[in-house]
């Protein structure tokens, strides 16, 4: 029968390995998956995952791959941290909201007034309201030992009413007919986040989430705090035997993926959406999480798994206008990729024997 | 406002079956997690079994098919992390999330063609006699079915876990699965069996919010009931009377800001709406004092290396 021995060290050709692998696999059980819906599997395949790069219309849907991928990369990038330190933020959904709505508020609270120091000043206010949202749990865990998982999941539920209520409320349009929803910071030239080189997508947020992947290679590679990162991840006991404070590593984790996702939020609402409304998140919070396990929270493993990842969104865009393909089923091809990408995982950390079964 | 415009025994009869889909998925959790499993895909699944019990009562007509339909979906969903966690050995809390997002994909996917569409009604029993009890009837003896499976359940688990054999390995399982596994017990057939009890229960939570408490489709329609659920089996310091407690407590905050948004309370609905996240919270700050109490083995790997 089959047996599982575990590694001495994980293997690090598989675990370059395995995310293709499971891409792949996810590929054939989407492919199945459209047929059962009754498409033509190649061609929904097609549609999703090379159309948009090479297809016909790729000079519409290339930059689109920036400006969806650049959220989930500066997400995932602050979530990595923590899950690397089995901390584990899985509320950057709510963060994003809060991020998006401190730097729409700085915004429209200068309105209409034209300076130089807006949009530095709204950046600063969403990384600080990402920052705060998840100081909640970190503090909470911190100092009474609650568990962050749960508190931080809490919070999004809190954030989607707090945006709800800004929509309709606070930051409502005065000159909106009654519409809900904030001004478009698109049509207000000291917010607005436009694309810097036109036509690409490379907006402030893409570049944002680049500098963000260079700091954190370097502060998981080469700073005492990445080493410390990592050790409390794969030998906690020996972290706190060497001097890692945990509760300061919980604080830092937890803070710098509030701050990115927070970040994320602001650049999204003062470029590609323009607005707050009702429905401003979308769920990159929650895709973010896919990435980081993709990328294998390693800093360039997380840029190509977000792209690869926009190009998902990008691709389930155009099948569900050109094939009638479901949302859904993009959603649930996104949430079987993290199943088999956490199956085939098996493989880093243990080698499969064939042993006879003994007698006893 | 108008305060007077609520109903005290109303909104205690309310409040029990506000409770309902939270309490059984809990006692499901409660059962993964003493058997040393955390499986945070409870919102998964309890969605999953709303989507299929709804679909399979709207086809069969019948609530009870629909039930047992939900349970097996539930069920169903959770075998999948049961080979991830058990036999894959992936961590618990990656392959948990992968469950929630998996499941409110499917769940929306299925659900698509079921929008607008009326369940069959479920019907209310009243108990001659019992029900016609002034104010203790209304509020404790006119519900339907399956608000009083819930409460059974509860003694059920509770007798399992305290007087049974079964109950006393599930425990050995969860507490140090090495020593249980040394005496010869199936660590991980233990473990795969809880889940997909604590998956079945899901999904009938699932199905009840769907089914009775609602009843419609809507696309993510169980807004968090299976983190609450998590945070319940905290809450209840893993005891199944407690989870009961909880889920009253859960069920009072939701049924009383419901009736004061339709009272006009001078607080935005917005506001309202945030109040059994934010309790939740808050009770959780409360109990993790108390640490004691989580099984020993509770979200560890178990491999048996020879």
């Amino acid at each position: 029968m089959l047996t599982l021995e575990k590694r001495p060290q994980p293997s690090k050709a598989l675990s370059y390995i395995t995310p293709v692998l499971a891409v792949i696999v996810t590929m054939i059980a989407g492919g199945l998956l459209f047929a059962a819906l009754g498409k033509d599997p190649i061609v929904a395949i097609r549609t999703i995952f090379w159309e948009p790069l090479f297809g016909e219309f790729a000079s519409y849907y290339r930059p689109q791959l920036l400006v969806k991928g650049g959220p989930l990369i500066l997400i995932a990038l602050g979530l990595s941290l923590g899950f690397r330190a089995g901390i584990w933020n899985i509320g950057a959904e709510g963060q994003y909201i809060i991020g998006a709505i401190c730097g729409a508020g700085v915004a429209l609270a200068f309105y209409p007034l034209e300076a130089w120091y807006i949009f530095p000043l709204m950046v600063i206010a969403g990384a600080l309201g990402g920052w705060a949202w998840a100081m909640i749990p970190a503090l909470l865990k911190v100092k009474f030992g609650t568990n962050e998982i749960l508190v931080s999941l809490m919070l999004v539920y809190v954030a989607e009413q707090l945006l709800a209520s800004m929509a309709l409320g606070v930051m409502k349009n005065p000159q909106g007919y009654g519409f809900p929803g904030s001004r478009n910071l698109q049509q207000y030239p000291s917010a607005f986040n436009n694309e810097l080189i036109a036509g690409t997508g490379m907006h402030w947020g893409v570049a944002a989430a680049f500098i963000a992947a260079i700091f954190s290679y370097v502060l998981l590679n080469r700073h005492i705090l990445g080493f410390q990162i990592r050790l409390t991840g794969e030998a906690p006991r020996a972290a706190r035997f060497s001097g890692v404070k945990p509760a300061r590593l919980v604080l830092i984790c937890m803070g710098s993926a509030g701050a990115l996702a927070g970040l994320a939020g602001m650049f999204e609402v003062a470029g590609p959406s323009g607005q707050i409304s009702i429905n401003f998140n979308v769920g990159y919070g929650f895709t973010a999480i896919i990435v980081a396990f993709l990328g294998r929270l390693h800093p360039v493993g997380i840029i190509f798994a977000g792209l690869l990842m926009a190009l998902t969104y990008i691709g389930g865009d155009a099948a569900q206008s050109r094939l009638q393909l479901p949302a859904a089923a993009i959603q649930m091809v996104q949430g079987m990729l993290l199943f088999f990408l956490l199956a085939v995982d098996v493989l880093t950390n243990y080698r499969i024997k064939l042993t006879k079964r003994e007698v006893a | 406002m108008d305060l007077s415009a609520i109903n005290p025994i109303l909104l205690l009869a309310s409040l029990m079956v506000a409770a309902t889909a939270v309490m059984i998925a809990a006692l499901g959790e409660l059962i993964v997690e003493r058997a040393g499993v955390l499986n945070l895909g409870v919102e998964g699944m309890m969605i999953t079994g709303a989507i299929v019990g709804f679909a399979a009562a709207v086809h069969s007509g019948s609530p009870t098919v629909g039930f047992i339909a939900a349970a097996a979906g539930g069920a169903g969903l959770s075998l999948l992390f049961a080979l991830l966690t058990q036999v894959a050995l992936a961590n618990q809390v990656a392959s948990g999330l992968a469950l929630t997002l998996f499941g409110l994909g499917l769940s929306s996917l299925i659900g698509q063609s079921y929008v607008g569409i009326k369940p069959p009604s479920t019907p209310k029993l009243d108990i001659p006699l019992l029900s016609d009890i002034p104010v203790l009837g209304p509020i404790v003896f006119r519900h339907d079915l399956m608000v009083y499976i819930g409460i059974a359940l509860v003694a059920v688990v509770w007798a399992f876990l305290k007087f049974t054999r079964a109950g006393l390995v599930l425990r050995a399982v969860g507490e140090n699965h090495d020593a249980a596994h040394a005496l010869g017990y199936k660590v991980v057939r233990i473990r795969v069996m809880a889940i997909l009890f604590g998956g079945a229960c899901a999904g009938l939570g699932g199905a009840y919010i769907s089914l009775i408490r609602v009843p419609q489709w809507t696309e993510g329609m169980t807004a968090g009931v299976g983190w609450i659920a998590l945070a319940l089996v905290v809450f209840a310091s893993w005891k199944p009377w407690r989870v009961l407690l909880g889920a009253y407590l859960f069920g009072g905050v939701t049924v009383l800001q419901l009736n004061l948004q339709a009272a006009g309370i001078a607080i935005p609905v917005e506001y309202l709406s945030m109040s059994p996240y934010l309790i939740t919270i808050l009770v959780l700050v409360i109990m993790s004092a108390d640490r004691s109490a989580a099984p020993a083995s509770l979200g560890r790997i178990f491999h048996a290396s020879q």
